[in-house]
Parts: C-alpha cells; sequence; structure tokens
C-alpha cells in the first residue's frame, strides 16, 4: 500500500516535471528548452532520492488520536517523545471528544487515516462489536514491572477484544475558591444545589455521567444508581433532578474546557476530568478544589482502528504506550493512574512540581470509595436511546 | 431534436448527482434488508410463530447458528445495532449470546442455553423486536418521524412523552419559518418598492446593496452576526457604553431562537427582495398616479392598486423563503445554541452521529412531502403560471 502510494507520487514529480513545458502550451524559447531538459536530467536522480526519502519518513508515523489539551499534552511528554527518539516512528496527534462517528465514517467508507485511537471504554466496546478494530492480544504485549504476564496485570475488566486499559481517570466536580468564600461545596449533592451554592454550573453534553451524578446528587446509595437508571421511574427521576438547574448548565464538549470555564469565572462549578483540574491547580495555580463525592471512575480503551494504514507502526506504538512504565510515566504529567497493577505501587511525584500524586489520584483509596465505577456495558446498550432522550429534554 | 440533445449533459448531471441521490435516500427510509440477510433460517421460522408464546427450539437453534455465523462474519455489531433501535438493551443481549456460545459445544437444548445467557430470550418482546427488525421494507422510520411507535401486538402507539422529539421539533420549525417569511416580506416590501421606483441610475445602486449581501459567503455573514450579536458583541457593548443597559444584564440575543431568526431572516431577505422587485418594475407608476387622480387616497390606492399587481412576487418570494427556511441547516447550526435548532439539524445529527440513516431519510423525505403538499396548495391558491421568480 505504502510502497504503492509512494511510486504514484514519484510518478506524477516525474510527470509534472517533464511535462512542464508541453503543458504551458505555449512554444519554448529556442536554446532554453535543450538547457532546461539536461539541468533536469541532472537533477532526477536527486529528486528520486529525495522522494525515496520522503516516502520513508512517510511509512514511519502513526496518527493518534487522543483528547487534547493537557491530557495529550502529557502522552506527547510521557510517551510520544521517548517512542519517537526509539524507534524513529513519528507521532501525529488529532483531537477527538469521544464518540464512533468518525472512526464508523472512516471504516465505512474504506478511507482510513487514524491509526490508534484513545477511547472510552463504552465506546470501545461497541467500535469493537462493530468490527470497527483491529483485535488484540494481551499476550503480545510486555509483562509487567514484577514480570507478571500483561494478560494478569492489567486490572480484570480493563482488556477487551479489541483494546487494553491505559489510564484511570474520573469525572468530578470542581469548582472556584474564590466563588465561594464561606460555605464550601463537599458532596455531589451541592453540585445541584444552586440556593446554597449560586452560579452557572459546567457538565459535558452528553446523558452519560450525568445521569449518574443527578441521581446521586438525589440521594440514591452508590451502589443503586445503575439499578434506578434500568427503569422508568429511576430515569424520570435523573431527568427531574437534572431539570432543577437546566437553565444554570452551560454545556462543554472538549475536555480542556471546564478548567477554562471555571478560571473565566463562566461558571462557579463544573464537571471536569480530575487530572485537568489537577493541571491547573499545580501548573497554573488556580485556586481550583476537586470534589471527590460521587466521582465516576472509567478506564480508558487504546485501540487499533480496523484498516489502520500503518498497522506495523501502530503495532509498535500500542504495545510501547501500554507497558507499565509508559503508563506511569503519563500520572507523572496528569493525575491518572495506570491500568496495570504492578504500576500502582510506582505511582511518585508530578515531574515539573513535585508534588505527590498519590492523593490526587482518581483511584486512591479514600477518594474512590466516595466514587462509582462507570458501567459502560449498561451505556454501550443504550446509548443511542439516551442520548435521544437527552435531546428531546435539551430541546424542550 | 438538436436543442434537446444540448440539454442532454446537464441532464446527465441533474440524475447523477441529484435525482439518483435523493432516489436511494428516499429508498433508505423504507428499505434496509441487513437484519434479513443476515438471519433468513429464524426470520422464516418466526413467520409461523403465534405470537404470545415462547418460540420452539428450532427458532433458538436457528437463531444460535445464525448469530454465531454473523460473528465470524463481523456483521453481527450492525445487526445488533438495528435491533437495539426497535428495542434497546437488545443489543448486548445479541452480542454477549453469540460470544457465549462460541465455545460451547452443541448443547441439549439450544432455548435453556440462551435463556441461561440472558432471560430476555424467554421473553416474547424480544422475539417481536427481532421480527420487525428483520422487516426488509418497513414504515417503522417514518412512525419514529412522527414520534410514533408500532406496538409490539401491532397497532400504533404515542411514543412516550419524554422521547417525542420530531414534532415539537416540525412544529417549531414550521412556524419559526413562517415567522422569517413574514419578516422578510415585512422588510422586502418597501426595499423593493423603492428600487422600483427610484431613477435608474439610484435603483442600480441599491440594487446592488441587495445583491452583495446575496453573494458573500453564508458564513461570512453568519459569522458576522455572531460578532454583533454576542454577550461581548458590538451591539451590547454600545448599549452598555451609552448606559441603556448595566453591564452584567447584556441580552443574550444569540445562541439561541433570536439568533436564529435575525441570522436566518438577513440570509434570506434578497430571495424575496428579488421577486418583488421583478414584478413591481412591470406596474406602471401611471396606475397610482390615476387611482390618486379618481380620488383614492395613498393608503386605498396601494390596497386596491397597487398590492394585488403585486401578489404574484408576494407569492413567489415567499414560498421561496418559506421552503429555503424549513430545510436551512447551517445558521441555526451555527448561531442557534440549543433552543434555536430546527428540524434540519436532527437530519444531520442522525446522518452524521447516530448513523441511522433510514431515520434521517425519513425526516428528509417528510420534509419533501411537506413542501410538495405546499406547492400545490400554492397552485390552487395563487396559480403556478403566475408565479414571477426574478
Amino acid at each position: 500500500m505504502m510502497r504503492f502510494r509512494s511510486q504514484l507520487r514519484r510518478r506524477s514529480l516525474f510527470a509534472r516535471v517533464l511535462g512542464a513545458d508541453r503543458r504551458s502550451g505555449r512554444p519554448v524559447p529556442a536554446g532554453m528548452s535543450g538547457r532546461r531538459r539536461r539541468h533536469l536530467a541532472a537533477l532526477l536522480p536527486l529528486l528520486t532520492a529525495l522522494t525515496g526519502l520522503s516516502h520513508h519518513a512517510l511509512a514511519e508515523s502513526v496518527t493518534v488520536v487522543s483528547w487534547g489539551g493537557s491530557y495529550a499534552r502529557a502522552c506527547e511528554k510521557a510517551i510520544h517523545e521517548p517512542f519517537t527518539a526509539e524507534t524513529g516512528i513519528e507521532i501525529r496527534l488529532e483531537d477527538y471528544n469521544g464518540g464512533l462517528a468518525q472512526i464508523r465514517a472512516q471504516v465505512e467508507t474504506g478511507n482510513v487515516h487514524w491509526d490508534v485511537v484513545d477511547m472510552e471504554m463504552a465506546d470501545a466496546v461497541r467500535a469493537c462489536d462493530e468490527g470497527l478494530l483491529e483485535p488484540i492480544d494481551v499476550g503480545d504485549l510486555p509483562p509487567g514491572a514484577d514480570g507478571t504476564p500483561a494478560a494478569r496485570d492489567f486490572y480484570p475488566g480493563t482488556v477487551t477484544e479489541c483494546g487494553v486499559g491505559t489510564l484511570f481517570y474520573s469525572t468530578i466536580c470542581a469548582y472556584n475558591l474564590e466563588q465561594f468564600p464561606g460555605a464550601k461545596p463537599s458532596t455531589i449533592a451541592d453540585f445541584f444545589d444552586l440556593e446554597k451554592f449560586p452560579g452557572r454550573r459546567g457538565m459535558r453534553r452528553t446523558p452519560q455521567v450525568n445521569l449518574e451524578f443527578a441521581l446521586m446528587a438525589d440521594g440514591v446509595p452508590l451502589d443503586q444508581v445503575y439499578a434506578a437508571l434500568r427503569t422508568q421511574e429511576g430515569l424520570d427521576r435523573a431527568f427531574r433532578k437534572l431539570d432543577s438547574i437546566k437553565d444554570r448548565i452551560v454545556w462543554w464538549e472538549a475536555g480542556a474546557q471546564p478548567p477554562q470555564m471555571l478560571a473565566d469565572g463562566e461558571v462557579t462549578m463544573t464537571t471536569a476530568y480530575n487530572g485537568r483540574i489537577f493541571n491547573a491547580q499545580v501548573l497554573e495555580n488556580q485556586p481550583f478544589v476537586i470534589v471527590w463525592d460521587g466521582q465516576l471512575l472509567d478506564v480508558g480503551q487504546l485501540a487499533i482502528v480496523a484498516g489502520s494504514p500503518n498497522l506495523e507502526a501502530a503495532r509498535k506504538f500500542f504495545s510501547f504506550s501500554t507497558t507499565v512504565g509508559s503508563l506511569v510515566a503519563v500520572g507523572r504529567y496528569i493525575s491518572y493512574s495506570p491500568a496495570r497493577q504492578s504500576g500502582t505501587a510506582l505511582i511518585s511525584t508530578h515531574l515539573e512540581t513535585g508534588v505527590d500524586m498519590k492523593p490526587h489520584m482518581p483511584t486512591t483509596p479514600e477518594n474512590a470509595a466516595r466514587g462509582l465505577q462507570y458501567d459502560w456495558e449498561w451505556w454501550s446498550d443504550h446509548i443511542d436511546e439516551m442520548n435521544l432522550r437527552f435531546i428531546a429534554w435539551l430541546l424542550r | 431534436m438538436r436543442p434537446a440533445a444540448l440539454v442532454l449533459p446537464l441532464a446527465a448531471f441533474i440524475l447523477v448527482t441529484f435525482v439518483a441521490p435523493l432516489l436511494v435516500m428516499l429508498g433508505r427510509s423504507v428499505h434496509d434488508p441487513m437484519v434479513a440477510d443476515a438471519l433468513p433460517g429464524t426470520l422464516g421460522l418466526l413467520r409461523s410463530w403465534d405470537g404470545e408464546r415462547i418460540p420452539p427450539e428450532a427458532v433458538f437453534e436457528s437463531m444460535a447458528r445464525e448469530l454465531l455465523k454473523a460473528r465470524r462474519e463481523k456483521s453481527l455489531g450492525r445487526i445488533a445495532t438495528r435491533v437495539n433501535r426497535v428495542q434497546a438493551g437488545l443489543r448486548s443481549v445479541l452480542l454477549k449470546s453469540a460470544r457465549r456460545l462460541r465455545g460451547v459445544p452443541r448443547p441439549d437444548s439450544w432455548r435453556e442455553a440462551m435463556i441461561a445467557i440472558d432471560p430476555k430470550w424467554d421473553q416474547a418482546r424480544t422475539w417481536h423486536a427481532i421480527r420487525r427488525a428483520g422487516e426488509r421494507f418497513t414504515l417503522r422510520h417514518y412512525l419514529h418521524a412522527l414520534d410514533l411507535d408500532q406496538a409490539p401486538g401491532g397497532g400504533i402507539i404515542r411514543q412516550p412523552p419524554d422521547l417525542r422529539i420530531y414534532l415539537p421539533l416540525l412544529r417549531r420549525t414550521l412556524s419559526v419559518s413562517l415567522g422569517i417569511t413574514l419578516l422578510c416580506l415585512l422588510l422586502g416590501y418597501p426595499i423593493a418598492y423603492l428600487i422600483a421606483n427610484a431613477p435608474p441610475r439610484r435603483a442600480n445602486l441599491l440594487l446592488l446593496l441587495v445583491l452583495v449581501p446575496f453573494w458573500t459567503s453564508l458564513l461570512v455573514r453568519t459569522t458576522s452576526w455572531i460578532v454583533l450579536l454576542q454577550t461581548q458583541g458590538v451591539i451590547n457593548d454600545l448599549l452598555v457604553a451609552v448606559g441603556l443597559v448595566a453591564d452584567d444584564q447584556r441580552f443574550s440575543m444569540i445562541y439561541n431562537m433570536t439568533g436564529t431568526v435575525v441570522a436566518m431572516t438577513h440570509v434570506l431577505l434578497p430571495f424575496m427582495v428579488l421577486p418583488l422587485f421583478s414584478v413591481m418594475r412591470t406596474i406602471p407608476p401611471l396606475y397610482m398616479s390615476a387611482a390618486a387622480s379618481l380620488g383614492a387616497s395613498f393608503p386605498q390606492a396601494f390596497r386596491r392598486v397597487y398590492w394585488p399587481q403585486t401578489l404574484p412576487g408576494v407569492a413567489a418570494g415567499s414560498l421561496l423563503v418559506f421552503i429555503l427556511a424549513i430545510g436551512y441547516y447551517i445558521t441555526p447550526a451555527l448561531v442557534g445554541g440549543q433552543s434555536g435548532q430546527l428540524i434540519s439539524n436532527m437530519v444531520a445529527y442522525h446522518m452524521q452521529q447516530s448513523l441511522n440513516w433510514g431515520l434521517a431519510a425519513a425526516l428528509g423525505g417528510l420534509l419533501l412531502g411537506g413542501v410538495f403538499l405546499l406547492y400545490l396548495l400554492f397552485d390552487r391558491l395563487v396559480g403556478v403560471d403566475r408565479m414571477r421568480l426574478g
């Protein structure tokens, strides 16, 4: 495939150079054409060599799709740069905000230009079922830091047919300390309490996570949230709770938006990915506080798009970025913890500021105790239906 | 014969780029053979099922085999998605069953094996849903586009109130389009009158002022409105500077219905002005003078002499603006925010996000039908041959 494309490139270059005179349609001044031809003849080997080089550079690159902002920067420093240094394969980074639409469009039209995608669990499972991702053999991945085979090193439930877990992250709510000089929000219920804590609220424009938050805030115990979502009454209850703050919600789509909205004072509280808030805290000294109560813990999945044009390089990148070393390294830039068991003990400090990362990780026992594990299986079944209901609710 | 031959390239072009895609899309709204092709045996057996009791063992066996086959051919995900659209929650039942049945040697009873995997196999509803998803030709998408659904036992029911999206949106789209048409008429009529009755040099200049925005890119015009109308935008800044509005009380005029109406009226205004102008140009000013000389006041003369003669232009302009407005997509998507979305944005959602092209096609089909009805109505009331488009 690659070779074929480079031949095409080469031929078109030849055509462009040799046909230059003919295509202009104007008679070439006498004496000129011969000289130009000779120059070209001398240039040709050079051109061939150059296209050959560019072909080489082109073949050795992988398009990696991730979530932008401080998370993508962390991955760049911790994984992409060392990977390029070691293998010479270049990484082309693209942004994405979840969902299957773009991947489906690429695979179904046979025009795939993404290689490796960092996905949400529910999306990865659905994409795999639809044949949009390459199957993965965990046995091929390097073992854990203590020599445990990869298959047993990943936390149970984080390995699927087409992907493996990378990092645990959570959606939390956070507020700007300057906005609440008196009483401070401390529970997810406070997020929905406009009387005690006035101001606009930021929320991701999806039904996922928000329905869970609404139920927890409405007093449903953690272990009964998904049971409640399986019933009509539970769903109605969640939407009613969302209704109570609907006209104060500012919707966000990309993970980089909520810290910005908090900093600009556009909202007083927002849901956000915990790592983004952490980075704003330590790198920009923003007075943001994370409310761990009611956090929704999920694990990222790395997967390869079916029909990836650079499959071999993509597999190399896949295996490189799911080693314990790589996962732990990301955790030194942003507060996401590795999905490999042998990595948990290796969590250390923030590389730039020396802050101890353990208290900031979503999986740290005291943080995890107040949170809920995201049920991707339920969501992969109900996402279409919930999206429609969510849109209907938004339009009302 | 020869003049007709000259049109052939154009006819071919329209056929390939317009008529054919339109027909294919409309076809998709009623035709989806995917599930029927994947589960032929099961669907054949289900044809003789009574619809009440749980189907016999043979159906389960055929289902299991066809699920496994679809899994091997990697089409199971797409099939499960389609069944899931008929009844949410069946997606994982199908996928899970295929996954677990894979390694299993031939069980004594497929029925028990499958019910053990998921109790939903023990419900008649599930089989109804599979049977319905397996219909090659279906009006399901049109029902959904009208917020209706087929009851499991047959008969048509309304969707639960929380899932009713399209009818309210259609109603909103129609009323907004009507409002925009009226606004365009109110704003466009005087402009057209002015141009039609100005001396030629001034008329040309005025016409240019109408045409330049018409020639300007839609995106440029729409984003200019964002610059003008946003909370920190030109108009709000001016109002605050003058002291009419407090700084924390700025108007929100964009990313809502106001933004949609303002920007769309501006974008569609030339489509009203040009037909009006072309009709008014042909009305001799002498008629109004004659009416005045016979003692009619200006309003009277306008109402009884001038207005009736401009009706073909009014009708043509209104029809044009209204039809364009119902299908408008870019402007509401850019400046409509949440409350300013129209039905076309839902079509885009199903085309690009949920990838439910059948439903998108059905929504488009409904719009097309609506426009066609309108055209017939218009023909009845005004007469198409009297219409002047410019």
